[in-house]
């Protein structure tokens, strides 16, 4: 697999909700944080972040304030609403059900 | 909470869009410039980090794009700025934005106006509880020779007893009276309805005041009862509210008030002042007869009765009728129409017409839009194209192109609004005969129909020019040279087509105006038999209680004609009981005594006038044959009758009718009557050939209700008032009514043939002036176009004949297909105005050839400047023009 793979559709707000769970993050961070984690396999793109974040805004699911950042610049920073919180555990478990299925069929082919 | 919050989110949205957005910049900025330092991080310089960062970043404009389309009010936003772009794209042009609203206005205006009348006048329910139980009634004929008659008494009598379809009946007549005067008020002739005491409870209606007629007021030995009108009550009797209980005097009567009627109540027209009970009013002989045809009736229909149910259960009512009562006029079935259509029947086919005709108005205004929109896109085509480039969608395009138009239309609406409200004024005052005339007004649904042509035509004018604009060759559109001309072929086309249209619809609304303007000039033009110039008229009606004997009427009718023929400029007056052009009047059966008994069912009819001696001299009606009328024809010797050649010719063909004689039990019971002459044909209802007419002599003294006929030598307006005075030196209590010149009344009985003619030639010659912009326009742009082509050719030795004769052609040719459209839409069209036709039929091979020959005309004119000026184009400068 040469390329990172697209995010599925709808996944990418699950990602974010996750991400931004512990504490208050910025965009840029978001994205680094997810490519980390998913070992480089994740790449988040600028043209579905910011479009995401602002959809997860206006859902009333994560909250923006703005504060000073590490280095000192102000930059938006996003966090876990309680609405947020209930929806991440919705979509959590949602996925797991989602892929314990798929494995049980990629496995018992 | 969740509500709250998301209510919280949306208003800051909505409020704060400015510093929403510099927060989104703000933020993507944040991001370059974190991924800066992380290039930097990496060991590159400042120029190449910050080049790296922005490639990976991508098109910064369209992240804010996609970022702000996640916002709330997104939708709103692109449309605020849409709007503004037309505005100001529509600033740059003022003359064109400003005819095309005018164009607009016009077109939605008159259409606005047209649908407010159809709806009040032919739509909207009558005023009353559950209005569509409501039906009139009418006898008829079942062969079809007769549709909508007048009810008889005898007939209403049965169908109300044994009727099992309508939870109420009830009949009336158009009256009138003479009011009165009291105090300082004149007395005055006022237009009433006699109706049986049903009708109020019928139409479901309470009184404002008092009460309504009760079954006991409605009774020929009953006391004089009288409910006014709200207008009555407040004109004349100052909205006294002890009136209930009081005497008025009408036609010489004591009449007690009874009540008053509500302020809305306005049926069948506001002209009503006062209702009287029917079977008080008129004899029990006359309210039992079948023949004699005189009333309206009104029904309401059971809950759940139909009105075929009730249409069969009357017919067969009416058949029994006819087989009880072979002879004489009676008719053997009836006709239901809903309340509404029976009101309204006789205007309908007109006001539908022209509602159609501003249909293509309209149709024809969005078409010239539409057109001068796809010239206009096409000098923009770069624009679009740069535009498309830049990441514009071509949904986006296609919107702003829609929106302009629609601010066009709305623009042109708003102010066709306005228009509508002066137009329906205008309407109004000219059509004084338009039914229901007091309801008219504008409400919710009339908005909403503007609304709804508004939007139609700004998304007609719009979509046709976006849709034509094919962005797929962005390329070739940056690339293609205003030189080239192939890549407008299409445009062109298109153009052409909406042109041919546009002068389709054009010929078709100058068929429709050259034959109904036919139709009136042949109504004008035709023969109607007698004297029409310096003709005065005006109407009395002598009261029953002072004019009780035949003598007395006779002593009136006789010192009026005296009095009236010594006034200075007077050349002749006469009597009769009705003005012709002003309708048929009374009508009644005959018998000829001479003639072998008619077959049973059989009836022989026509109209009945009464005049006196100097009537026919004063109308100039030639006398063909016999005599006429005599002064010693007097009450009891006036035992001869006149008739006129129609009725010869019906009646007595290749017989000589002088000393024959007529039996007419209705008119003289009893009499036989001797024909002593035979005048000439009159038409009493313009667009009618001629009745059978018997006049019966003014001299016996029979009538009570006349008219006085004067012919002057100059104009007859100036002896009005002095044949009034006359009048009144006679007898002071009795009022004049109707005082017309006979230009009046024939102008009056042709008005709606007048009206629908002239603003259809209004809207046709708009139309015409509409397609022949288009036209000019069209070929115009293709010169434009052509520039350089056309000079090449002048250069390489085409003669400017050839290059006129071209161009000639190519503008034309949509007008020829337009005009073949056209003229095949016009032969299906014109069927459905038939009706209103009179003299000329819907193919009128004349009318097409003229509208034809009018139309190529106005075409050839539309396309000669263009076409001379391509012709006279400079071969240099035309090619160095590029």
């Amino acid at each position: 697999m040469a390329k990172p793979s697209d995010l599925v559709q709808g996944t990418l707000d699950l990602l974010i909700l996750r991400t931004v769970a512990p504490e208050p993050m910025h965009g840029w961070a978001i994205a680094k944080r997810i490519q980390q984690i998913s070992q480089e396999v994740l790449q988040v793109q600028q043209g579905s972040l910011y479009p995401a974040l602002h959809r997860l805004e206006q859902q009333g699911w994560i909250r923006a304030k703005w504060a000073e950042s590490e280095t000192g610049r102000q930059a938006k920073f996003y966090s876990l609403t309680a609405a947020g919180k209930k929806q991440l555990d919705e979509e959590t478990a949602h996925w797991n059900r989602l892929s314990a299925a798929i494995d049980l069929v990629i496995a018992g082919a | 909470m969740r509500l709250l919050e998301k209510i919280r989110i949306r208003l800051q949205m909505l409020l704060h869009r400015g510093r929403e957005s510099d927060r989104l910049n703000a933020e993507l900025e944040f991001h370059i410039e974190q991924q800066i330092a992380e290039n930097k991080a990496a060991g590159m310089n400042a120029e190449e980090a910050r080049q790296t960062a922005l490639r990976t970043f991508g098109n910064p404009a369209t992240l804010r794009e996609q970022a702000r389309e996640s916002w709330s009010w997104n939708g709103l936003e692109a449309l605020t700025r849409d709007i503004r772009i037309g505005t100001r794209t529509l600033q740059r042009s003022p003359g064109f934005a400003l005819t095309a609203i005018l164009v607009m206005a016009l077109g939605i205006g008159a259409n606005v106006a047209l649908f407010t009348l159809v709806r009040s006048v032919l739509l909207r329910p009558l005023p009353f509880l559950q209005a569509d139980q409501l039906v009139g009634i009418f006898e008829a004929q079942s062969d079809g020779s007769f549709r909508d008659n007048i009810v008889a008494g005898g007939s209403f009598g049965v169908w109300q007893q044994h009727a099992r379809s309508f939870s109420n009946l009830a009949i009336t007549q158009e009256r009138s009276y003479n009011l009165a005067g009291a105090g300082d008020q004149l007395p005055e002739v006022v237009k009433a309805q006699s109706a049986s005491w049903t009708i109020f409870p019928l139409l479901g209606v309470q009184p404002a005041l008092g009460r309504f007629f009760s079954s006991a007021d409605d009774q020929p030995g009953a006391n004089a009862t009288v409910v006014l009108t709200w207008g009555l009550w407040k004109r004349r009797f100052a909205g006294d509210r002890s009136i209930v209980g009081r005497m008025v005097r009408i036609d010489d009567n004591a009449y007690t008030v009874v009540g008053v009627l509500p302020s809305w109540f306005a049926w069948p027209d506001s002209r009503v002042e006062f209702w009287t009970p029917l079977y008080h009013e008129r004899s029990a002989a006359l309210m039992q007869m079948f023949e004699a045809h005189n009333f309206d009736v009104v029904g309401r229909l059971k809950p759940g009765v139909t009105m075929q149910q009730a249409s069969s259960d009357l017919n067969a009512l009416q058949r029994e009728i006819r087989r009880e009562h072979p002879d004489g006029p009676v008719n053997d079935a009836v006709n239901l129409r809903s309340l509404v259509d029976a009101e309204t029947y006789d205007v309908k086919t007109g006001l539908y017409a022209l509602l159609g005709a501003t249909g293509c108005l309209l149709l024809i205004a969005c078409l010239n839009i539409a057109n001068l929109l796809v010239a206009r896109s096409a000098s923009r085509v770069k624009e679009a194209a740069i535009r498309t480039a830049l990441g514009g969608t071509r949904l986006r395009l296609i919107r702003e192109q829609v929106v302009e138009s629609t601010l066009l239309a709305g623009a042109g609406g708003l102010l066709g609004l306005l228009f509508a409200g002066g137009i329906l004024q205008w309407l109004i005052h000219m059509r004084e005969d338009i039914p229901r005339a007091d309801a008219i007004h504008m409400d919710g649904v009339v908005i909403l129909f503007a609304m709804a042509a508004i939007l139609g035509c700004g998304l007609l004018a719009g979509l046709i020019p976006a849709l034509s604009s094919r962005d797929t060759r962005v390329l070739t559109a940056l690339q293609e040279s205003s030189r080239s001309y192939t890549g407008e072929r299409g445009r062109a086309r298109l153009r052409q087509l909406l042109l041919a249209l546009e002068v389709g619809l054009t010929v078709v609304l100058l068929v429709g105006a050259g034959l109904l303007l036919r139709s009136y000039s042949e109504l004008r033009a035709a023969d109607l038999g007698f004297a029409q110039r310096n003709i005065l008229t005006m109407e009395m009606n002598l009261p029953k209680s002072s004019y009780s004997s035949g003598d007395r009427r006779l002593a009136f009718d006789e010192q009026l004609l005296s009095r009236v023929r010594a006034l200075p400029g007077v050349q002749a007056a006469g009597l009769t009981t009705v003005i012709p052009g002003e309708g048929y009047g009374r009508n009644d059966v005959f018998t000829i005594r001479e003639h072998p008994p008619l077959q049973r069912g059989q009836v022989l009819s026509s109209l009945t006038r009464f005049v006196d001696p100097g009537y026919f001299g004063t109308l100039q009606i030639p006398l063909t044959e016999g005599r006429n009328f005599e002064s010693g024809d007097r009450l009891d010797h006036a035992q001869v009758v006149v008739v006129n050649q129609e009725l010869v010719r019906e009646y007595f063909p290749n017989e000589d009718p002088i000393g024959r004689h007529v039996e007419a039990d209705m008119v003289f019971p009893g009499q036989t009557l001797r024909i002593v002459g035979v005048a000439g044909n009159t038409r009493d209802e313009i667009s009618h050939d001629p009745f059978p007419v018997i006049y019966y002599p003014m001299l016996s003294g029979d009538q009570r209700g006349i008219a006085l006929i004067v012919r002057s030598r100059h104009d007859p307006a100036g002896i009005a008032l002095s044949a009034q005075k006359a009048i009144a030196s006679l007898d002071p209590q009795l009022p004049v009514s109707n005082v017309l010149t006979m230009e009046q009344i024939l102008g009056q009985s042709s008005l709606d043939a007048r009206f629908d003619a002239t603003l259809l030639l209004a809207f046709a010659v708009l139309s015409l002036l509409l397609a022949m912009v288009g036209l000019f326009g069209v070929l115009s742009f293709m010169v434009a176009q052509r520039t350089t082509e056309i000079g090449l050719r002048i250069a390489l030795g085409a003669r400017r004949e050839q290059i006129m004769q071209q161009m000639l052609r190519d503008g034309l040719k949509p007008a020829l297909w337009g005009l073949l459209i056209g003229l095949g839409a016009s032969a299906g069209v014109t069927r459905l105005i038939a009706s209103l036709l009179f003299g000329t039929k819907p193919l009128d091979p004349a009318i097409f050839a003229l509208v034809s020959i009018t139309l190529l005309l106005v075409a050839a004119v539309a396309c000669a400047l263009p076409a001379w000026r391509a012709s006279q184009l400079d071969p240099m400068q035309a090619l160095r023009a590029e």
